[in-house]
């Protein structure tokens, strides 16, 4: 895989609006779940108690409930998770007492010989961390737009952040289709995803800034579309590369990494690829939509200067 | 076409030298910090709590020094507890986390830690005969009943007088009042009706007193256990809480568990980091095999730093680990990148890895800079498990930078300057038709 930047016919920027229209369509949509059907939130934002009981062999709902009738506990609801079925994974909303944790989690010892493991939470905790976890990330915006701004150009720093959000509401909104348990690891990927997300943004424009400094004169949309484009595949090995490194990283950790991680590699895995796209199709192309009204705007005001000196002279 | 110069072989010895050193400096104490590193409750099993403290009366106010002040007293608890290293942490301003990794015992454990140990004397109509302000400071111990055998807890009395003149008073009443109950926790609102016919009482023990009691010592008897009492006279030494604790999350593994999912994660590590590692192989070639190298040294690193600064691995810290091996990779991939460019361009091998190091360098350094920040705000604003990660990104980062930058700059440089890469771009993945002229 080369891409020999003389004679590559890639271009990138004459889809651009496909692919705004695609992203939007489909970021319409996700947040249309949202609103809609919403996030399967974990027990880390909900009242009540889960108890994971691990079981050596396979287990079925009927099993496990059949057990906790044993002791006169009715669980409000019942999943099964692990490689053979061998977790299941008992819910109770409201919550439960100490008392009753001990007596259940003795129970299920004698009965698989694992004490299970339980987590029991007022949704206060979860809420605040992901309110917490909110606020930063739009605080670290504004800072990414000033450190940019100062470093490049305001333009690059408002792309770079539209990159961002975009990649970040992407895997809510997969994750508000697909019914995935959000839990507090799946905040640490989208966090994850956040700095990944700027990183490949940054990278791509770097080269774009660098590009821009061999041309002679930009007049407007033609010169800045073969300044993105040439970026672009300049940058695109490196793209590629990258996502599919880091891709192998997290891809192991879904299949292999166990059924606490796997929320969270998904995170990663829909956020890698949404990064790699928007910065390859959304960032630079919203940068050169910008860049040409910018330099459109300051023609004409350089226009309207000239018109207002002239009934002077 | 001029003559090829000659090979510098004491540059490659040096790389070789280097490499065999950093080699024997892993292998020989990686283990040593892997072990040192503390492991979170998900990983190894164990319970952590986290309470939210008010004042027990409405005039105090909660602060930093009162906080202290609880989370040593809940140390001197989990003292009693035996507990090894215990993890207690202020978070906010009225928050204590407390994690203990390897308890089995959680109800014990909970109940040790948040009650407030604050024995009161009281007769049937819930007024107050005696506090723990009136009993010697650290004189609780466990003891045995005299005549039964039972396992009974000891105080004593400050003042014998002042014991004295309560038993004469308790002792004059009827029977069926003349009763000194012993409470743990009292709180406003309780009664002795109540309370004494609850199965899990906060009456620890109820005597009858049916003649003045002229000794400092009084008999705590309560159906204890030997160990139950043990402990309670020890919570009872320790001290009474100066706040209240109520439980808001709770979070508890079992210790199979945690080590089965820290496997898998670390298989899965294995795995990821070999795909990585082979990719890198055949799409770089050379590079791709000193990437392979600084790779290892980030790995390592990142431990070492993680058990300088005494971090707990938790599973999500694990993960992030592993992805940050992905993110050390794109340092290299971004310089390799410009290298090949400029082998492309037709420039020779060493001039193109200096124009190419010089080049990559700013981009990773705008793309690095730019994610500290973000990292740097996260920390700064977030909360204790985004803090965390905040500091897992940071430390990856850098880690990655002095590897990837500057040890592979340093590795590579040695051989390209040897010399022996000259006139061999397909080295490096580059294919000779691809070469312009210059």
């Amino acid at each position: 895989m080369n891409f020999e930047h003389g004679n590559t016919k890639l271009d990138f920027v004459k889809h651009r609006n496909k692919f705004f229209a695609l992203s939007s369509v489909f970021l319409l949509f996700g947040l249309i779940m949202l609103s809609t059907v919403g996030l399967n939130l974990g027990i880390d934002f909900k009242s009540g108690t889960t108890i994971d009981i691990m079981a050596d062999e396979t287990v079925t709902a009927d099993e496990v409930r059949g057990h906790f009738e044993e002791i006169g506990y009715t669980p409000d609801d019942v999943t099964l998770a692990g490689e053979n079925n061998n977790i299941g994974r008992a819910s109770f909303i409201g919550g439960l007492d100490q008392q009753e944790t001990l007596e259940i989690q003795n129970h299920f010892d004698d009965v698989y010989g694992s004490m299970p493991n339980v987590s029991t939470v007022t949704p206060l905790v979860g809420e605040e961390l992901a309110r917490n976890a909110i606020i930063s990330v739009l605080i670290a915006a504004v800072g990414i737009i000033i450190y940019v701004t100062i470093r490049f150009e305001f333009l690059y720093g408002l792309s770079a952040i539209v990159a961002l959000f975009h990649d970040a509401l992407f895997i809510v909104a997969v994750f508000s289709i697909v019914q995935m348990e959000v839990n507090i690891p799946f905040i640490a990927a989208v966090l994850t995803i956040i700095g990944y997300s700027i990183n490949d943004t940054i990278v791509t424009f770097d080269r774009i800034r660098e590009n821009m400094t061999y041309e002679k004169k930009v007049k407007g949309f033609d010169d800045l579309a073969r300044v993105v484009n040439k970026s672009l595949v300049q940058t695109l090995a490196r793209s590629i590369n990258t996502v599919i490194t880091v891709f192998f990283a997290a891809a192991a950790l879904f299949f292999l990494g166990g059924e606490a991680l796997r929320a969270f590699s998904l995170a990663l895995v829909v956020g890698l690829v949404a990064g790699t796209y928007s910065s390859l199709f959304i960032a630079a192309q919203l940068w050169l939509v910008l860049k040409t009204r910018q330099l459109k705007k300051g023609r004409r005001r350089m226009k309207r200067l000239e018109g207002e000196q002239q009934p002077e002279t | 076409m001029k003559k090829r110069k000659k090979v510098k072989k004491s540059f490659i010895i040096a790389f070789f030298a280097i490499v065999i050193a950093l080699g024997t400096l892993i292998s020989t104490n990686v283990m040593a910090h892997v072990n040192n590193i503390n492991l979170g409750l998900d990983l190894q099993g164990g319970f952590e709590v986290l309470y939210e403290v008010e004042p027990i009366d409405s005039e105090s106010e909660i602060n930093r020094e009162l906080l202290s002040a609880t989370v040593s007293a809940l140390n001197a608890r989990i003292d009693v507890l035996g507990v090894s290293e215990p993890n207690i942490s202020i978070e906010g301003d009225n928050r204590i986390r407390v994690q203990l990794a390897g308890v089995t015992d959680q109800e014990t454990a909970r109940e040790l830690l948040s009650t407030e140990a604050r024995l009161s004397f009281r007769d049937v109509n819930d007024e107050v005969k005696m506090d723990g302000g009136d009993l010697v400071e650290g004189g609780a111990r466990q003891n045995f009943h005299p005549d039964t055998n039972q396992p009974i807890v000891e105080v004593t009395v400050e003042d014998s007088s002042l014991f004295e003149e309560v038993t004469r008073e308790i002792s004059n009443r009827p029977l069926g009042e003349n009763i000194l109950a012993i409470w743990l926790d009292y709180e406003e609102g309780d009664t002795y009706e109540e309370e004494i016919m609850k199965e899990d009482s906060k009456i620890v023990s109820a005597p009858q007193v049916s003649h003045v009691i002229s000794s400092r010592d009084v008999m705590i008897e309560g159906n204890f256990t030997t160990e139950e009492a043990g402990d309670l006279a020890g919570i009872l030494n320790a001290g009474a809480l100066p706040v209240e604790l109520t439980e808001i999350q709770a979070d508890s593994v079992g210790a199979s568990l945690g080590e089965r999912s820290m496997e898998m994660a670390i298989n899965a590590g294995i795995v990821g980091i070999a795909l990585i590692f082979a990719y890198m192989l055949v799409y770089y070639r050379f590079m791709g095999f000193i990437s392979l190298l600084t790779l290892t040294g980030y790995i390592y690193l990142v431990l070492v730093v993680f058990d300088w600064m005494n971090a707990v691995l938790t599973l999500p810290g694990i993960a992030a680990l592993i992805l940050g091996v992905g993110m050390a990779v794109d340092a290299n991939i971004i310089t390799f990148e410009r290298i090949k460019d400029e082998l492309r361009s037709g420039k020779s091998m060493m001039s193109a890895f200096r124009a190419g190091s010089r080049r990559s360098l700013s981009t990773i350094l705008d793309a690095n800079i730019t994610t500290i920040l973000a990292a740097g705000v996260l920390f700064y604003f977030g909360t204790s498990a985004v803090q965390g990660f905040a500091v897992m990104l940071i430390v990856s980062i850098l880690a990655s930078f002095i590897t990837s930058v500057f040890g592979a700059r340093l590795l590579l440089g040695l051989w390209v300057n040897s010399r022996i890469l000259n006139k061999r771009p397909r080295m490096f993945g580059v294919k000779e038709r691809e070469i312009s002229e210059l």
